[in-house]
Order: C-alpha cells, then structure tokens, then sequence
C-alpha cells in the first residue's frame, strides 16, 4: 500500500499508521463515522487531483476499497 | 466577545444584516459583509465600520447562484485562512395572495431564501469541518413559524430554514458546529417600511410588547450564537419578536 495512502488515513481519522491494514474496515476497525470517511473523501480528492462522487462513497468500505478504487481511476496506489 | 474571529454575513448592506455586521465589528470580529444588489450600502456600512476601528469588506454575491457561494467562501477562506462564523441573513420578499402568485415570485424567494441558506452552508461546512469549529445563525422569520396571509412563499422558505437548521445541527454537531436559527418579528427595516403608518400601528398592537422591534435586537442575539457563551446550544430557533409567537 502506499505510504502516503496510511498517512492520510491515519491523520484523517486519528488513529495509528500500524493499526492500518488493507483489510481494515474504515467503520468497524478504525472507528470511522459518516463524517470521517466524508473527510476522508476530500482530503483523497485534494491529494490526488480525482473527484470522488457521493454515489461512489457506497463502495468504498474498507482500505483495499480506496486501493481498489484509486487504481481504477488511473491513481497507481 | 468575538475578537479575532472572522464573520461572512450574508445580506449585510441593510436592514438587520447591516445592524449584525456591525453589532460582530464592535466586538472585534473581522467581518466579510455581502451583498447582490446595495453595493453603495454595503460600502458605507464597511467604511462606517473602518471609521470606527474595526475591520470590514464587502463582497457582492447573489446566494441563490451556487458556483457565486462557493466562490466567495473559497476566496475569502485563502484571504482569511479561515471563517469562524457564517449568518445567512440574505432574505426577499415578493408578497402576494396565493391565487396571483407566480410561480416565478414563489422560486425567486425560495432561491434566494432557502436554497441560498443551503448553498453557503454546503460549501462552508467543508472548512468547517476541518477546523472542528464554526458558528451557523440562519435567519428565519415569525413568518415561518406562525404562517402570514400574502406571503406563502416567503413563509414556506422561512418554515424551510427551521428544517434545514434543524437537520444540519444533528448532521455537524459531532465536530462541535453550532447550527441556530433566530426568527425575528416584526421589525423596523426596508422590508417593513413601505407599509404605511397606519398598517404598522395596527401590527405595533397585536404585539404583546405593543412596538415594533429594532435591528439592534435582533444583532444582539446573533452575537450571543455567533459567540462562545453559545457553545452548547444547537438545532434551536430563537424568536425575538416582541412575544408574537407565545
């Protein structure tokens, strides 16, 4: 995973880069809120100049779900 | 009680925004005053405020115009670094019985009443919620709580603030945004001046208080939610109307 990716998450959600794993599920394993992953969002967005509509927030569960959903928007990750 | 915090204020080149922008100034707030159509009066209110020590811009923008929104709280955030307190006061009327309302006079106020509300809010609480902090004052009206013959447009998009205060208070309260609304009566502005003196003394007597309220009071409220003596409070909806709505 990249580094960055943790980083932000890690940041964004107040929790440690080591807790983060690609299996881990935003709500249930990181404590994340509806909120949070809202933040999440916008700081992906910023980070990597890509616009994430709120319909494509459903799929976007757990980190390999961001992996996943930055690689297919073209973002090597 | 706001030194060093900034202020946009939506609809503050007269009336009750004006009277805010100043109330917040006095007490030391930085404030970003807006305006669509009073460029001349929203330039006095700046330079008045100026003149007194205190800081002041305006900012001309239609709330109805989302891109405008979002355009104004980004260039003021870059300007700023950041907004600590939003008053979306920036309000129209176009009065008419129901059966000769257009449905144009009926949009109209609802853009600029209640979709303006959710256009700054949308884009500012973004910031907000960065900064997990932020004071939102929506300006409703006794209008929208008790109904008023002539203006079923004005007082569903009033009735709309209250919801829209309502459901964006629970939606940011976890990251300690304070969302109110304050519904002022019936008070001394443009809005109420073109009526005549005779039409005012009869509203004057259906006020419990028995007069028509001042700007004044209705500033000194929002600078009690704009403030940290608020903290607490969330989701509410102050009338100040001279006891109208009891």
């Amino acid at each position: 995973m990249l580094e960055n990716l943790k980083t932000i998450i890690a940041e964004q959600l107040n929790v440690n880069e080591d807790e983060i794993k690609e299996e881990s599920n935003f709500k249930d394993d990181l404590g994340a809120d509806s909120l949070d992953l809202f933040e999440l969002v916008m700081s992906l967005e910023e980070e990597y100049g890509i616009e994430i509509p709120s319909d494509d927030l459903e799929k976007i569960a757990t980190v390999n779900d961001v992996i996943e959903y930055l690689k297919a928007k073209g973002v090597e990750a | 009680m706001l030194t060093g915090k900034i202020a946009l204020v939506t609809g503050a080149g007269r009336g009750i925004g004006a009277e805010i922008a100043r109330t917040f100034a006095r007490e030391g707030a930085a404030v970003i005053i807006n305006y669509n159509g009073s460029k001349e009066r929203a330039e006095k209110v700046a330079a008045e405020i100026i003149a007194a020590g205190g800081k002041a811009e305006t900012y001309q923008c239609n709330v109805a115009d989302d891109a405008a929104c979002k355009e104004m709280i980004d260039t003021c955030i870059k300007s700023y670094g950041r907004i600590d307190i939003l008053v979306n006061n920036a309000g129209i009327t176009r009065d008419d019985l129901l059966m000769r309302m257009s449905e144009e006079d009926f949009d109209a106020v609802m853009d600029t009443n209640l979709k303006g509300t959710f256009h700054t809010i949308r884009h500012m609480s973004r910031y907000f919620l960065k900064q997990k902090s932020g004071k939102i004052i929506n300006m409703s009206s006794v209008s929208g709580i008790l109904g008023n013959a002539g203006q079923a447009n004005y007082s569903a998009s009033k009735a709309g603030v209250i919801g829209l205060t309502k459901s964006v208070a629970r939606e940011l309260a976890s990251r300690r945004i304070n969302v109110n609304a304050i519904a002022p009566g019936f008070i001394a502005t443009d809005m109420t001046d073109a009526m005549t003196e005779e039409a005012k003394e009869k509203i004057a007597e259906s006020i419990p208080f028995k007069r028509i309220g001042q700007p004044e009071e209705i500033a000194e409220m929002a600078l009690f939610l704009a403030s940290d003596k608020s903290d607490y409070i969330t989701g509410q909806v102050f009338a100040v109307d001279g006891g109208m709505t009891i």
